[in-house]
This record gives C-alpha cells, structure tokens and sequence, in this order.
C-alpha cells in the first residue's frame, strides 16, 4: 500500500478559491494539501471575464467583497506576482428599453454606501460626457470608481504559487475519485491510488463540487454551464473602467473591459452548457453572435474592432445563483465553498481568506447564512 | 520613404489613386493593397508593443496569403482592411494608424 | 438524392478534385473558398487583368495548374461556389461562414475541409523587422502581383520552395543575394532513395539548384542563423550566419524564410478532429483514416491534413470526397479508389524523403537567444516564454500560452506554435510530444464585432 499523504487540511479543486485557501491557511500555520484534477485556475477561474466588481452583488455580499478587495489591492505583495489588478472603475449601465431599472440603480446605491461602497449614478448625457464610446441606446448608468478588473489567466496560479513557497503541497494533475471520513480522517484516493489524509476538507471544486459532495450524503444540484467570452485585437489604451449591463435578460448582459496591453475582453449573452465530465466546454457561435449584437448597442465604438479569440470554461451554477459556503450540514470537519454561480472572481481571496478564518478559528464575521448549504438540503 | 517591393513584371495596368495618411499615391488596378502601399513606402503599420519590446517596430506583411493577421490597415472610417487580401481601388483613404488612438483617455 | 448536403472548404487542388467527386455522384456541394478566384496557394491565379500565361506562372506545372483551373470552371454551373468567404467556425453540425460583414449558419451532413498550408516558420532573432516575409509570401508576390518582395533578397530556411522561389526571383529579374539553407547536404543524399519514389520532382530540384549557381547566386547549405539584421524604422538590412566555423554577412532589404509548411488544420480542430503527435516532422496532426475520414462527418483532404504537396493534393481531395460519398450511401468506384490510394502511398514517400532531407531546425529554434522575439504578433520575447515555464512553473503549451501570451495574438499560433513547443520542451527538459498542442480557437481568423447574421 502507498504512503499517505497527511496534512491539517485538504483541499478539493484548485481554483481562485482552493488557492487562495491554501494561501491563508499556511499564513495561520496549517498544513495543506490543495488536490487539483488538472492544472490550478484553469476551468471557471481561468477563463472568467476578470471582473473585480463589487457593485451589482447582493448587499449581504458586500462584506465579503469589501474583504477581497483589500487583498486584490495588497495582491502584488502578497502574491509576489503582477496578476494584472486595475482599480479602475467599474460601470453598470441599463438599456432605455428598461427605464425601471434607474429606480433600482438607486436603491442600491443607497443601501451599497452604508456598506462603504460609493455610487455615482449618471444620466446618459453625463455618461456620455466622461465614457464617450457608450452608445445612444445607454439610458443612465451607476460609476463605481473603486472596482476594476484583473487577469483570471493569472491570479488563482499566482496564488496558487504564493501558497507554495509558504510551504502548501499543491498536487497537480491529481483525480480524487473517491473520499470517506475514516475515524477522524477524511482519507481521499486519487485515480492512480495515491491517498491523502486530514481531519479538515475544504471542498472547492466549482462545477465538480456537487459530485463530491454527494460522497458524503449532502445531495447538491450544480447546472454547469460555460461563459461565452471573446477578445479584441490591441487598440490603443484609453478604457479605463469595467463595463457592464444590468438587465434580467440573460442575452443582454454584455460587458467589456480593457486591459492595459490594449485587447478588449467582452464577455456575457447567452451562456452555453459545459461538460464537466469530459473536462469540455465550447463557446457556441450563436451566443458569440448575441454577444456582439448588444454590445454594439452598449457601445458602438467596438464595432470596428477586430475579435481574435473566443474562449469559455466550466462554472457551477446553484439554483439560486449564490454560492455554498460554510460548514457542511451533515459531517464535521467537511466545509464548502463552491457554486460561484459565474460571478466568484471578485470575491475569490475573499472567500479563500475567510474559510481559512472559518477553519481555523471555528468563526467569522463574514456573514455567511445566505450561502448555508442547507438550504438546499432534503 | 522608399518603396519596400519592387515590380518585375505585369506593369502595363492602369493607374489608380489613393491615399496613404493623407498623401496621395499612385499605384495599379489589380494590385492588392498591400502591393499598392509597399511599391510607394516600407511599412503597413506599427506593432502595437514597441515600448513594451524596444526591438520591435514598423510591420509590412509577413504571408501574403490572409493567415498571418499581421498586414491589417484602416480606412478613414475605422474599417480594417487585411491589406494582403484586400484588391486596391481608386480613391481609397487608408491610414496606417489606428484610428482608436484618438478615444479620450479616462483617468 | 439530392438531399445530402455537403460542404467543402477550400478550392486549391484537393478542394477542387473533391468538389468534381461529389458532383460527378450527382450533389450539389457548397464550394466556400477565402479567395476571390480558385486555385489555393499554389495554383493560385493573379487578378484577372494580368497577362502571363500558365506557361510563366506556374513552370512545370503550369499543366496541373491550368487542368484545375478549367475543371472548376466547367464545375461553376454544378456548385454553389462562395468565394470571399470566410469559415470563422464549425460547431454542432454547421459551418459558420463570412462574406461582407454578414454571417450565416450552413448545415451539412459531410464537411470535407481541404484548407491547405501555410509556411513552417523558424523564429531567427530579428524576425519581426519590416521586410521579412515567409517564403510563400515571396513567392506570391511574384506569381499573384508580380512583384518581387525587396531590392535585394535572401532566402533562408530550407526545403525544396526555397530553391524554387529564390529560382523564380532570379528568373524573373529580381536581385537574390543568397540563399542559406539550413539542412546540411549530406542529408541529401541519405534521403535519395525516398525522394526517387518521385523521379521527376527530384530532377527539377536538381536542375533549381543549376539555376542559382549559374546566376551566381551564392547557396550555403548547413548554415547556422545567427541574425536578421535591422532596425524598427527601416526594416531589414542583412542577415548573419555562421557556415563552416566563419560569421557571413548578407546584406539585402528583403528576408524570405520558410521551413516546408504545415497544415492549417484550425477548422479541422474546431470540427473535433482529434490529433496526434509526428516524431517525424516533430508537430501534431489531424487523425485520418487512409481514405480521409476524421469522424463526425468529418473529411480531411490536401495538405491540409498532411503535408504531401499539390500533386498528392488532387489524390487525397477526391478520397475523402469518396469516403463522404461512401459514408453517405452512395457508390464509389472501388478500383478508382485502390488507385487513388497506391498514388498517395507514393507521395507519402517522397514526403518523408523530403522530410528527412530538409529537417525542421529544432535545435536551432530551441537555444533561439533569449532576447529574440518568438510571437511575432504580441512581441513575446524568448525569454518571456522561458519565464513562463522556469519562474511561473507552465508544463505545457496551454499553459504557457496563458501565462506568456505566446500564441495569443492575431496569427492564433500559427507562426509561433510549433517554435514556442520547441523552446517549452528545451526549458523543461522533456519531449516535444509532453509539451502538448495549442488548443484550437475560433475564430479561424479575425471577425469584426460588426459581424452580423443573414439567417434568421
């Protein structure tokens, strides 16, 4: 029989939010063994639009966001790595053919700056006046001049690599096909038989968490589905801040950012099923096609540019769009945090810091009962 | 700015006007306008990242044959054109910059 | 029996014979083709206003050249020919096509891609310079404009196109300074048997070589690149190497550089053709049977598949034409098809003869200095790369690709792919094949975010 691995803490999944665990796991002296299937951040942390967006979220999330952002800011220290982070604001616009939207924008904003996140809400003509590529169909929009954007391809192995040096195992290329609590353990077997053990897992395994999950009784509905992204040839830099629509119509939701080299990322419309199983996602044209449609109405000025490349990944879905995140209802020792729902990006080191709280201390001030996994349960 | 290829043969074509950055230039029918520019200057464009990598500059071209993407010019409305691909006409206005330098920057 | 519907990408030699295949059962094939007039690459035709002949523009194969020519425009009223046409994407059944900023949806029950190929390039440190072309490019500015690609140029790289272009240049008037070969003789001769599988393409080459030297062309073979020379301004001015244990020095205005080509297998990919690694040409390939079949009423014809050259082209088009046929229900002649097969065994021999004769220069691309730019497109340095796998741990090419931007850029890879694995595998230590393949993206080339749909 092979050895067994044995550390404090074992992680399933290595996205932004098992990387970033790991990370604040080993600065609060625990050991940690992060099992990856593939390569770290390359499903739904890899391949999202970058958003570091607080606004729009949920006002109970705010507190979580608030969180991560004082570690996307710290990230070049902390992480000893450029992972491309630009606190360089974030818009949120609504169509005219949705004008109830202004009203929310508002309530929102008031609720958001108790929270200690500043709005500016802006007609279209003053919209238009500072962001002079957003087109006629923009009614009025809410600024955001603290969000920004960073690069997914690099922050989750950023993090990933930081947690390393402070002395995290980070396994690779490593399939857990089957886990157990044995006694105080938590014993994990990968495909090829090699065994891990801890008394703590933290199950961050995006679209394949609710699988492993059911491994221990807690049965999770996860619908995976795959973003439908594209990017720009380079033009020259003169976007600062993330772009996005708020509307309740999925083919609406476009958004664009620009990044500092020049290529514009847009992202959003239609998203497409994915295929955890086979490790597959694909961008489908149509949706690419959709994509493009609004955001010619968003901001026409794109519409000359040439797009060079579409991509997509695997993201988990929960019903109700928020996360599970916290301890398992069912087996102590068991913690979750999966089912970003497509929008974890933001709050990723968030996330990662607070379980590493959670685990650690037994407690948060992170208010975590909107994502308790029992709301799902049977 | 001296001209980067030079005609062998299959000269005696009709003449046709355009404008490169503003300068009007002759080249013929039939030519592609990668032809059209590089027979009246050596360059299409510049590499977007010459202040990240100091060695690298002016580009005219590289395949000829639409995959290597590298040959892309603007008209005056903001169209790309691949320039290699793409037949020369009378009266075109082709800028070799892109014309999305001129969006205002925000702070 | 008129239901069926089948596409083919492509209207070079395979694409043509595989059209004349499926109209000959009695289909009506949507013909889409990137290109204005039909012909590919190689046979490909200048504007209709030129004057040389078949004779001066394509030499020996001026025969082939014009046969293909004429047999597709005895085609045009069995066909829905596209020109200008772009096939941006393949998804779920449908072939996503392009022609004047609109886009449509195509469905097809049997798509046969004969995409051709592109030029195998070797980065060699002042690449990116104005002035360097492929040799494909070279050679299309003399055969479709005619004109030559500089004032004075050097050919560099190695395999038969180089001694072909660099002959058509000097025969054409154009001053060529040198042409530097990176393959050394001897291996020449060692492939000879190989290459006599196609007795009469040897003698050509031959007689190329008898060419340049009477033109007092200087041809160095076994050289070592050590420079394209120039600045960002201007462009280039010459081109160093070492030959023999001595530095030379080219000058000259004008690069043409090229390593045989490679297939343009982007389609094939996004249609899920699988691939596998070849040792031999050191690249991964698309997956066919002998006939052409790729799965997924998928049909892989030309070189685009496998690089065996024009000729073999015509054979390895209309077989997979007749595997789609064959697939479809319909009769195909069976001794036609035994034939077909014994020609494309013939050009796979040769092909391995050139193979072997005129190597991909991996070592040479491998130690590429570090301050030599790889991806022509984004400006990534040999360094950067190197970084990417040394500091930021990339095991392979995805991955390097995501951390360096290698391969990120408009060209989608195809000029940096197999150069980027070639320098991965080096800083890793490990084989090409562990390095892995750049993943297909759509889309094929770039589309304008004004793209609009026709179909709905």
């Amino acid at each position: 029989m092979t050895q067994i691995h044995q550390s404090d803490v074992a992680i399933i999944g290595g996205g932004l939010m098992g990387c970033s665990a790991a990370l604040f796991l080993r600065q609060r002296g625990m050991s940690v063994t992060l099992l990856e299937t593939d390569k770290v951040g390359r499903q739904a942390s890899g391949t999202n639009f970058g958003n570091v967006r607080r606004q729009g979220r949920p006002i109970f999330q705010l507190p979580l966001a608030n969180r991560a952002i004082r570690i996307w800011r710290d990230s070049p220290q902390l992480l000893g790595a450029d992972v491309e982070y630009l606190q360089s604001g974030h818009i949120r616009v609504c169509f005219r053919n949705r004008p109830e939207n202004i009203g929310k924008m508002e309530e929102y904003a008031a609720l958001a700056r108790e929270e200690g996140l500043d709005l500016e809400l802006m007609s279209a003509n003053a919209l238009r006046e500072k962001f002079p590529w957003l087109g006629p169909d923009v009614l009025a929009g809410s600024y955001s001049a603290t969000d920004g954007h960073a690069n997914p391809r690099l922050a989750a192995p950023a993090f990933a690599r930081a947690a390393a040096r402070l002395g995290a195992s980070i396994v690779e290329d490593t399939k857990i096909v089957h886990a157990e609590k044995v006694g105080e353990d938590f014993r994990l077997t990968a495909e090829d038989g090699r065994q891990f053990a801890a008394p703590i897992l933290l199950i961050t395994a995006g679209a394949w968490a609710g699988k492993i999950a059911g491994w221990f009784g807690e049965e999770i509905p996860l619908t995976p589905r795959a973003p439908t992204m594209s990017v720009t040839e380079p033009v020259p830099y003169a976007i600062a801040p993330a772009v996005g629509v708020m509307t309740p119509d999925e083919v609406e939701t476009v958004y664009f950012r620009q990044v500092a080299r020049g290529n514009i990322v847009l992202g959003g419309s239609t998203r497409a099923q994915s295929y955890p199983d086979d490790y597959r996602s694909y961008v489908l044209p149509q949706n690419t096609m959709t994509q493009f449609q609004h955001l010619r109405r968003l901001a026409p000025a794109l519409a000359n540019l040439q797009v060079i490349r579409v991509w997509s990944g695997i993201e988990g879905y929960t019903d109700d769009a928020l996360p599970i995140m916290g301890p398992s209802a069912k087996v102590s020792g068991l913690f979750h945090a999966f089912g970003f729902s497509g929008s974890g990006f933001q709050i990723g080191p968030g996330v990662g810091e607070t379980m590493a709280e959670l685990i650690a201390t037994g407690a948060t001030d992170i208010p975590l009962e909107h994502y308790a996994v029992t709301r799902f349960a049977k | 700015m001296s001209a980067r290829f030079r005609r062998l043969v299959e000269t005696d074509r009709p003449q046709v006007s355009l404008t490169v950055d503003g300068v009007s230039v002759t080249a013929l029918a039939g030519d592609t306008l990668m032809v059209a520019m590089l027979t009246n200057g050596d360059a299409l464009r510049s590499s977007e990242f010459s202040d990240l990598e100091p060695t690298d500059g002016r580009r005219a071209g590289f395949c000829l044959m639409g995959a290597c993407q590298d040959c892309w010019v603007w008209t005056a409305q903001g169209e790309r054109l691949r320039a290699c691909s793409t037949p020369v006409q009378g009266g075109m206005e082709i800028s070799t910059h892109q014309p999305e330098a001129t969006w205002a920057t925000i702070a | 029996m008129g239901d069926h519907r089948v596409i083919i990408v492509g209207a070079g030699p395979a694409g043509v014979r595989a059209a004349q295949a499926v109209v000959r059962a009695g289909l009506r094939p949507i013909v889409i083709d990137e290109a204005a007039r039909a012909g590919g690459q190689i046979y490909r035709r200048p504007p209709e206003n030129f004057q040389r002949d078949h004779e001066a523009l394509y030499g020996t194969e001026a025969a082939r050249a014009r046969a293909i020519h004429e047999d597709f425009a005895a085609l045009l009223p069995h066909i829905d020919y596209r020109p200008e046409t772009l096939v941006w994407n393949v998804a779920e059944g449908h072939v996503w096509a392009a022609h004047e900023g609109e886009t449509q949806a195509i469905p097809y029950d049997a798509l046969i891609v004969c995409s051709g190929a592109s030029d195998r390039v070797a980065p060699i440190k002042g690449w990116q310079a104005a002035g360097c072309y492929s040799l494909g490019g070279a050679q299309i500015a003399l055969k479709a404009q005619g004109c030559a690609i500089g004032h004075r140029v050097i050919f560099l790289g190695s395999g038969p196109l180089l001694y072909l272009a660099a002959a058509q240049y000097v025969k054409a008037g154009a001053e060529v300074a040198a042409v530097l070969d990176t393959s050394p003789f001897w291996l020449r001769v060692k492939a000879a048997p190989k290459l006599a599988a196609m007795p009469g393409l040897l003698w050509q080459g031959m007689k190329l070589l008898g060419d340049l030297k009477r033109a007092g062309v200087p041809v160095l073979t076994g050289v070592t690149p050590v420079e394209i020379e120039g600045d960002t301004q201007s462009g280039v001015s010459g081109v160093t190497v070492r030959h023999k244990g001595a530095v030379k020095h080219f000058a000259g205005d004008a690069v043409a550089m090229g390593w045989h080509v490679k297939p343009e297998a982007q389609i094939a990919d996004l249609a899920r053709a699988t691939f596998a690694f070849d040792p031999a040409t050191r690249q991964w390939l698309p997956q066919t049977d002998a006939d052409g079949r790729a799965g997924n009423a998928l049909y892989l014809g030309g070189d685009g598949a496998r690089v065996l050259g024009a000729r073999s082209a015509e054979v390895t088009g209309e077989l997979a034409a007749m595997a789609a046929l064959a697939d479809l229900g319909l009769t195909v002649d069976a001794d036609r098809r035994r034939w077909l097969l014994a020609e494309k065994a013939n050009y796979a021999t040769f092909a391995k003869g050139l193979a072997q004769a005129f190597p991909w220069p991996h070592e040479l691309v491998a130690a590429i200095p570090d301050e030599a730019i790889v991806c022509r497109c984004e400006a990534v340095t040999a360094a950067n790369l190197r970084a990417s796998v040394n500091t930021a741990h990339a095991q392979e090419a995805n991955r390097a690709k995501a951390f360096s931007r290698v391969g990120m850029g408009r060209c989608q890879g195809r000029y940096c792919g197999h150069a980027s694995a070639e320098i991965i595998a080096a800083a890793r230590s490990v084989s090409l094949e562990k390095t892995g393949r750049l993943r297909g993206q759509a889309p094929i080339k770039p589309i304008p975010v004004s793209l609009k749909r026709n179909d709905l």
